[in-house]
């Protein structure tokens, strides 16, 4: 604050009088504060930032100082000024901040109201269960072969070392084509498709065949006369048991969990020799609850059947059984889905109710 | 096949302490599956009771009930009340005086059924009087069992009030059932199974067929084979054993032990004579025939029967034979039996019957297996043939019988013996030593191979290096060649020893190929938009493309028919999924479901107007490229196609606002988005007259070059009406082969301009029935290649237009490699314009 105008005359105006401009100041400052909304700020702003302000109008009065007086004034003035549009500065500020505040929390909404316009889709799980399966055999090198449903007698039957006469062929509960001697069936089961795969190319040869298969079976809880399988088969040179149980081994653990083993037990089979069928230890218990339930207690479920390709079966697909040898296996889609999720009766996994679908989702 | 515990003890060393359990745990390991364990699982008291009084009391649901009481010695009522046991019997086939077998309060029938005294039809039942299904004895519900009946009046005489019935009727003995697979046939018997046994376990094998044989004399009855259609130039009966033993009492009562072993082994007591065949073929494999000798008439032979010969078998049935058919005839041509499957009634052994003449023969397995299977016919004798009998048991197996019904009828066997043996022996085959370790990836020795080849009853020539000749057992044809040989030496060591070795393909795979990406994709795009994934079965009913509407001529008419269809209502093979998609849509909503939307992928059949016959050559040898192709080209063709179907809304209604009722529109999206999905725009195109569809609510999606990927639509209201479904149905079918094909493609990228993109609205009045695919496609043409989407974003009908008429109005957004200006807009617009005007007839609004 600057001491009185003595070496000049006339006297300085009114409006540079120190405690004129002080008086400004502090006026504007208790009105800034006070201000409780933008709204309101912004309407003090002409009175005390605008034009006709005490601050301007003394402003407008330096130019008519001598020039010895005009700094010290200019300065005081200035500095009033700037305090008051500090303060202006930082109310907003403050105002801006309480009302961003108070639109946020106007803006609320409730995020538990389900707002589900469209449904949610799923796939079936038996083609998410195939989808899986066929990824973990890509995964080991393996390519996956497809074949048509209704099939040629001789590549779902005698290829397969099943002739006209075998017990096994009775026993296949097979739809035929009409009429009699047609030499098309539904195929029962994905195996047929090995043959198709040995006719076309030379080994080595590793496939994966999935696909939909028909017995004569009447729909109950746990039958269904349409159902799915998917057959591996390997021929190479060398191709021995061994490796057919490295395979399903390396497969159940990737399926199953790891640590989840097979057992193979002697069996027969028209296509292989030898044959065996496949347990799999149970996943669930691990042979720890005599009172499991996936696999009654006995520790291994059983998965399917499997053993070394049939020498006539590699003769009739053209392939010389004196330098390849091979294995096959198959096994069913929905009893691995019945097991792997407790499912427990068939009519729901073929009945198409989109309930059982939606349970599973995209990824199974 | 059961095995009864004690019967097998008689035939192989089971140690003392030895389990059903683990008897099966032992076969199993050899490849006998465990079906079952029977018997053993029932807990006294059950005792033999006399019947004092039977009242009879009628119910008010009209049955009637006995109140009895019953002598059960010193247990139950007797000791705590000093009465005779009262209980409530429903059976009626007994009366007082009767011996009947009784369980007490606290017994537990098989199957964990606890006996406890109930109050039940106004009195306290204290036990039950049991029947043979009840005590797992057999099937038969008739009645209670009265033990005069099951053991014989001497039998039963013997028998005293409370005497322990467990051990009486052997219900505390295990009976092992396993399934015996088609290669082993000799396992259809107690001295397979024993055998089996045996070769597991490392046990002693006694052979039951080991026994004292009458050799084979001129005096036997005559039998001359014959056979004048062999199948695959076998004769249909290479060995015929007859024997007659005289003077037999075939009423006489079947001794009690033989009857508990057929009972055990699932068969039901009938005659000695029918009892004692079955019996032998129980213990040995062997099925036997009893002729009534006087029926006869001097002779027996085989031959196949004559076209149009009729044959009345024993279930009364007569049936129309075929050539293929081996007949057992007499002397005078009469037919007696159809070999190895059934006889007929006139020869068949009676009560009146006293001379039995015993057949023992070893037939063809084709020919068996061939006639049980045109006659629907599949017997114990049919089964065991057809996988092979041990033609070297037939002798024993004849004299088993006659020694039996010597010692249980009371019968003379005659001295001749019949044995026309025209066997040809199966020749030996070499085997390389080595096989079973490069076959199984584990280490056999030489000796271990050999030892295991004698365990199995072949006999084997050494010969030099590892090369040896193998003949076998004559109960096992199964053995042909090496591999067979591997698996028996595999599963003697035991199939848990064999190693885990994961193989590695030498060549990486190549993934998944094109088209199973491209399914995936599609099946997964579909879910993505809210569609629900199903699988139906491809079964249809005839009039199931009257229903959708198909026209006469309609080609997906064409379909392929299974001849024995599960249900003759749905005997055909769908020809579009929609077939059978719609049976699940029905359902959903029969369940309460309003709003469903679903879709399946999967295979369709084409049908042939003139379908070729796949032919059917011999296996073991690839066929010829000629007959190779003819099988292929006689395989229906089987499309993969995808279909979806929705009702109820596709939008739901909520705080939100309204919901959106599915409509046609959707459909046409859901399609786009699956070829968008696969790299394709497919073209919309209306279809007016495409089954099962609205006519005017119908549209074909398209490829450039006019390939029909499908239809989608509102179903016609027909077909909705036809098919029970609800309204304004909506549905489409595309042929995912065709996208996998169309598709896969690289795309080939475009740079991206960065400059700003210049938008202009243009409003086009046009003919209510011009579709806005083709107003849209003369603007893309007449707006050059500038154009970067054409949006249509109104239409307007009303009073600012004339009738029958509707305005477009759409956005276009124009982008390029520099900053377009004003004027170069305005003339592409103008020039977009023009092409509509001269397309379509549209006029600017």
């Amino acid at each position: 604050m600057s001491g009185p105008n003595t070496n000049y005359d006339p006297v300085e105006p009114a409006a540079l009088d120190p405690r004129t401009i002080d008086e400004a100041v502090a006026s504007a400052l208790s009105a800034v504060a006070e201000a409780g909304s933008l709204e309101e700020l912004k309407a003090l702003r002409p009175t005390h930032t605008g034009d006709r302000s005490p601050l301007a109008l003394a402003n407008r009065e330096i130019g008519a100082l001598p020039p010895s007086a005009k700094a010290e004034a200019g300065k005081r003035v200035g500095q009033a000024r700037g305090r008051v549009s500090q303060a202006f500065a930082a109310r907003q500020v403050e105002l801006e901040a309480e009302r961003d505040e108070r639109v946020l929390a106007q803006e609320t909404q409730d995020l538990t109201v389900r707002v589900a316009r469209r449904p949610v889709g799923a796939r079936h799980p038996v083609s998410l269960v195939s989808e899986r399966v066929e990824d973990i055999f890509v995964s080991m090198g393996w390519e996956i072969a497809e074949g048509p449903e209704i099939e040629s007698e001789w590549l779902n039957f005698d290829a397969l070392n099943i002739g006209p006469d075998h017990p096994a062929r009775q026993e296949a509960d097979t739809f035929y084509v009409a009429p009699t001697g047609s030499g098309l069936v539904l195929r029962t089961h994905t195996s047929p498709v090995q043959v198709r795969t040995m006719l076309d190319r030379e080994p080595p040869i590793y496939v994966l065949c999935p696909g939909k298969t028909f017995r004569t079976d009447d729909l109950d809880a746990t039958h269904t006369p349409v159902f799915h399988q998917f057959e591996g088969l390997v021929v190479a040179e060398g191709i021995t048991m061994a490796h057919l149980r490295g395979t399903l081994d390396a497969f159940v653990q990737r399926l199953f969990g790891d640590g989840i083993v097979t057992r193979l037990r002697p069996n027969y089979f028209p296509f292989t020799e030898p044959s065996a069928e496949i347990d799999c230890q149970c996943w669930i218990c691990r042979g720890q609850d005599p009172s499991c339930r996936s696999c009654g207690g006995t520790g291994w479920i059983e998965l399917g059947g499997s053993g070394m390709v049939n020498r006539r079966v590699l003769r009739s697909a053209g392939i010389d059984p004196d330098r390849y040898t091979g294995f096959a296996f198959g096994l069913g889609i929905e009893r691995s889905l019945m097991l792997r999720h407790g499912i427990g009766d068939m009519h729901d996994i073929v009945e198409g109710d989109v309930r059982f679908s939606r349970q599973f989702g995209m990824e199974i | 096949m059961r095995a009864p515990v004690s019967w097998l003890r008689e035939l192989a060393d089971v140690p003392k302490d030895a389990t059903g359990l683990d008897i099966a745990a032992d076969l199993v390991r050899v490849g006998l599956e465990e079906e079952g364990l029977h018997g053993g699982d029932i807990a006294g008291p059950l005792v033999v009771g006399r019947v004092l009084t039977v009242e009879p009391e009628p119910q008010k649901n009209g049955k009637t009930i006995n109140w009895c009481t019953v002598d059960v010695g010193e247990h139950g009522q007797r000791v705590s009340e000093g009465k005779a046991q009262e209980i409530v019997c429903g059976a009626h086939n007994f009366g007082p005086g009767d011996l009947v077998v009784v369980v007490l309060p606290g017994g537990v029938l098989p199957g964990g059924f606890e006996i406890s005294a109930r109050k039940t039809y106004g009195h306290v039942s204290n036990g039950m009087i049991c029947s043979a299904a009840e005590l797992a004895l057999g099937e038969d519900h008739d009645g209670i069992i009265v033990l005069s009946e099951l053991l014989g009046a001497e039998a039963a005489a013997e028998l005293a009030p409370g005497e322990d019935a467990i051990a009486l009727l052997g219900l505390g003995d295990e009976v092992v059932e396993v399934n015996v697979t088609p290669d082993r046939g000799y396992c259809f018997s107690l001295r397979g199974i024993a055998r089996e046994y045996a070769l597991s376990t490392g046990r002693e094998f006694r052979d039951p067929a080991h026994l004292d044989v009458a050799e084979p004399n001129d005096d036997g009855y005559a039998v001359t084979l014959a056979d004048d259609g062999p199948l695959e130039g076998r004769d249909g009966c290479d060995r015929y054993v007859a024997r007659i033993v005289r003077g037999v009492d075939t009423t006489a009562t079947t001794p009690q032990w033989m009857q508990k072993r057929l009972t055990q082994v699932g068969m039901r007591p009938i005659s000695l004579a029918v009892d004692v065949t079955n019996y032998v073929m129980m213990l040995l494999g062997q099925p036997l025939h009893a002729f009534d000798l006087d029926t006869l008439s001097g002779s027996i032979g085989t031959r196949r029967a004559r076209a149009g010969e009729k044959f009345t078998t024993l279930d009364d049935a007569e049936r129309a034979l075929d050539p293929e058919d081996l007949l057992i005839v007499d002397g005078s041509d009469t037919p007696l039996a159809i070999a190895g499957v059934m006889g007929g009634e006139s020869s068949e052994v009676s009560d009146s019957t006293t001379n039995v003449l015993i057949e023992a023969a070893h037939f063809d397995p084709v020919t068996v297996a061939r006639s049980s299977r045109r006659h629907r016919l599949i017997t114990e004798a049919s089964k065991r043939f057809e996988r092979g009998v041990d033609p070297a048991v037939t002798a024993a197996a004849a004299q088993l019988a006659v020694d039996l019904l010597v010692e249980h009828g009371g019968g003379t066997a005659d001295t001749g013996v019949t044995d026309v043996d025209h066997r040809v022996p199966s020749p030996p085959f070499t085997f390389d030593v080595t096989l079973p370790t490069r076959y199984v990836g584990l280490d056999y020795s030489r000796d271990e191979v050999l030892a295991t080849l004698q365990a199995i009853g072949c006999e084997v020539e050494e010969r030099d290096g590892d090369l040896v000749s193998v003949l076998a057992a004559p109960w096992r044809p199964d053995l042909t060649d090496g591999p067979e040989l591997v698996e028996e030496v595999a599963r003697v060591r035991g199939f848990d020893q064999i190693p885990s070795v994961l193989p590695q393909p030498k060549s990486a795979g190549r993934g998944l190929t094109h088209g199973q990406r491209v399914r995936r994709t599609v099946a997964n795009t579909l879910a993505h938009q809210g569609l629900v994934e199903v699988l139906t079965n491809p079964f249809v009913a005839e009039g199931r493309f009257d229903e959708l509407g198909y026209a006469a001529d309609d080609a997906r008419r064409l379909s392929v028919r299974i001849a024995n269809p599960l249900s003759d209502e749905a005997p055909l093979m769908r020809t579009s999924i929609l077939d059978t998609l719609l049976d699940a849509l029905r359902r959903n909503v029969s369940r309460g479901a309003r709003d469903v939307a679903l879709y399946e992928l999967g295979l369709v059949t084409v049908g042939s107007s003139s379908p070729q016959a796949a032919p059917v050559p011999a296996a073991n040898a690839r066929p010829d490229d000629a007959t190779l192709s003819q099988i292929m080209t006689a395989v229906p063709t089987q499309p993969r196609h995808v279909a979806f179907a929705a009702a109820g809304d596709v939008e739901r209604g909520g705080p939100w606002g309204p919901a959106r009722r599915v409509e046609a529109a959707d459909a046409v999206e859901w399609a786009r988005t699956v070829g968008r999905a696969v790299g394709l725009d497919l073209a919309v195109v209306a279809a007016r007259d495409r089954a099962p569809f609205h006519p005017g609510r119908c549209a074909a999606l398209t490829l450039p070059d006019g390939t029909v990927v499908g239809h989608v639509g509102e179903l016609h209201p027909k077909v909705v009406a036809a098919l029970d479904l609800p309204d304004a149905t909506v549905a489409g079918e595309l042929d995912v082969d065709v996208l996998v094909a169309a598709s896969g493609t690289p795309v080939q990228a475009t740079q991206l301009s960065t400059f700003p993109s210049a938008h202009t609205d243009v409003a086009l009045v046009v003919d209510e029935v011009t579709p806005a695919a083709e107003v849209e496609s003369a603007l893309r043409r007449g707006a050059g290649e500038t154009l970067e989407s054409v949006t249509l974003f109104d239409i307007y009908r009303g009073d600012q237009i004339d009738d029958g008429k509707k305005s477009l109005a759409y956005r276009l957004t124009f982008r390029a490699d520099r900053t377009l200006k004003t004027g170069e807009v305005s003339a592409l617009r103008n020039s977009a314009v023009a092409s509509a005007v001269s397309a379509v007839g549209a006029v600017q609004r």
